[in-house]
């Protein structure tokens, strides 16, 4: 609905001072971790360096923790991806009976805050006797992570026609050839898509991480002992920009993946 | 030689028209196993927290025993609880409302003014934020907020700084400093889900027939009426969807409350506290059990708005 008449000078000015409100952080995360300041957060900012970048990578807590991010997040994409794509393959043409109530589950981890999974989670485990470990909070993160690619994917089934499928089969092929050959294919990007935003959903979960690890130190985890007790202050400005990045990139691949992906082969009868 | 592998693949065949021809089967074994991960995962770690907020927990021995009891939700409304209660509803209503107000025109000016290159721009401008790390935004603003640093550097280059004094010095919104001020944690809290405001906004903005608004003017009414009895009411629905986000997410948070702000508990810091430091798993969800309630009467609320045709 845009209009040809002329837009107020303080409406431009809210919205794009509001998008440069929300870049502004990001910006900062950016200058600081070159600062060559040692311990206060003092602005205009003294100097360039990139020394902190190699203090930071030298120390063996930062790597271990970069580590334990990649592996559970790593996990955690592959199990939402299988869960994922099963979920939306069965519910996005048949309706039934509870239908409903099921796509309110999925939806239900994300949509509660993160608190109340996580402490159902850890209340769960404690009631259960098993001790927090590493496959503790691949569990948490693989619940709330489902969600993101169910979404993307059934999203892409809906718009993949039907006669395809049908079309393979009469021609023979048994229901692998026709995953392979004329599923995979058409709903690719839209799992590559889920598969990255959910990576980096779990790259940077923080709260429930906080309930379901045991002595283990995800990025975030690290990051947020380090806030708390404020010391290391340059090497921790270097590491919020490696968690951003982590995040950032991602979502950029993410949105131009599924980007005009309105026409797909077949669509149009 | 051929023979087995000619079996396999008639098998396979098979198998394949079998599912075909029996659909249910099918959508059984499709749905199975991520049935099985939440009922059993997450369903089942709901129900453990409610079971355990009717537990016991021992004061002396600092031990929780599985004896029923009242008692925890009885103590959520004694006064230093329930304050904590009230404490962080009205942060979540106040976050939603400047939210509210800030999102509009940034999801109006997106539907109505940002044609060409910057239609592209302004979604990906909102999106990038929304998913950029969580916990590192937090960081950011308390690295902007802290004393000496670039707010009170731009505050003070532009001679406000007794204005900014004056304003931390009024009860409610107030406090020492920017980063330790209600102020400052309502800034941060606004910031982190506003982009959770504008997209919802966006989207019944656009749902809207642009010739209803030309008409309202041809028809005499100033800007502001059309707004008011145009513009905003069937814009609605977008903006109670994007307070499903900030209210919930603002009542169940616990990392801004901690690093942000004066101190005085939020449900979330509380909760963390309560299985944490105490070891009182049961408080812990009795606590948890209000954002369940809150949030869903609240989506009940939304629903009956038409909110959810907006997400």
């Amino acid at each position: 609905m845009r209009s040809d008449g002329k837009c107020p000078f303080w409406l431009k000015f809210v919205a794009f001072g509001g998008i440069f409100f929300l870049h502004f952080p990001i910006i900062v995360i950016a200058a600081y971790a070159f600062n060559t300041e040692e311990s206060a957060f003092s602005f205009p900012l003294q100097g360039f360096t990139l020394k902190w970048f190699a203090a930071a990578f030298a120390r063996q807590d930062i790597l271990d923790a970069i580590t334990l991010s990649l592996k559970v997040a790593s996990i955690t994409t592959a199990a939402a991806i299988v869960l994922g794509t099963m979920a939306a393959a069965a519910l996005y043409r048949r309706s039934f009976f509870g239908k409903e109530t099921i796509t309110l589950i999925f939806i239900l981890p994300i949509a509660l805050p993160g608190i109340i999974t996580g402490i159902a989670l850890l209340s769960a485990f404690r009631m259960a006797g098993w001790d927090l470990n590493f496959w503790t909070i691949v569990a948490g993160h693989t619940t709330f992570c489902v969600v993101v690619v169910y979404n993307n994917v059934i999203a892409r089934f809906r718009r993949t026609s039907q006669n395809l499928i049908e079309a393979s089969m009469d021609l023979g092929a048994d229901g692998m050839q026709t995953f392979f050959h004329i599923i995979l294919p058409n709903i690719a990007t839209a799992l590559l898509a889920g598969g990255v935003l959910a990576f980096a959903l779990s790259f940077d979960e923080i709260i429930v991480t906080t309930f379901t690890a045991g002595p283990e130190r995800t990025l975030p985890i690290w990051l947020l002992n380090q806030l708390t007790r404020p010391r290391d202050v340059p090497i921790t400005n270097v590491v919020a920009l490696v968690v951003m990045m982590a995040t950032l990139i991602p979502i950029l691949c993410a949105y131009y993946m599924t980007r005009g992906k309105e026409s797909i082969e077949g669509s149009g009868k | 030689m051929t023979t087995p592998v000619k079996s396999h693949i008639a098998l396979r065949r098979n198998i394949s028209s079998f599912l075909y021809r029996r659909s249910t089967v099918y959508l059984l074994l499709l749905l199975l196993p991520p049935l099985l991960w939440f009922g059993i995962v997450y369903l089942g770690s709901l129900l453990a927290l409610l079971v355990q907020s009717g537990y016991t927990f021992d004061d002396f021995s600092m031990t929780v025993l599985p004896v029923f009891t009242w008692k925890n939700y009885q103590n959520l409304l004694l006064a230093a609880n329930f304050d904590i209660v009230l404490r962080t509803f009205a942060m979540a209503t106040a976050v939603s409302l400047f939210c509210a107000c800030l999102g509009f025109p940034i999801a109006y000016y997106m539907v109505r003014y940002a044609g060409g290159w910057q239609r592209g721009f302004f979604y990906i401008a909102v999106l990038l934020p929304m998913w950029a790390s969580y916990i590192v935004k937090v960081y950011s603003w308390t690295v902007i907020l802290a004393k000496g640093g670039i707010a009170y550097w731009f505050i003070n280059q532009a001679g406000l700084g007794h204005a900014l004094e004056s304003l931390l010095a009024l009860p409610f919104i107030g406090g020492n400093t920017l980063s330790t001020s209600h102020l400052g944690r309502l800034l941060v809290f606004s910031y982190v889900w506003l982009p959770f405001m504008i997209l919802p906004i966006q989207s019944s903005i656009e749902r809207i027939n642009p010739n209803l608004l030309t008409a309202s003017a041809d028809l005499g009414a100033r800007p502001g009426q059309t707004f008011r009895t145009i513009l905003l009411p069937l814009a609605m629905p977008g903006v109670v969807a994007g307070s499903i986000f900030t209210f919930c997410l603002t009542f169940g948070d616990y990392i801004i409350p901690t690093l942000v702000g004066p101190s005085g508990f939020f449900i979330g810091t509380m909760v963390y506290t309560q299985q944490g430091a105490i070891g009182n798993m049961p408080m812990a969800a009795a606590f948890t059990v209000v954002p369940i309630v809150v949030i869903g009467l609240y989506l009940t609320f939304a629903k009956r708005m038409g909110a959810f045709d907006a997400l």
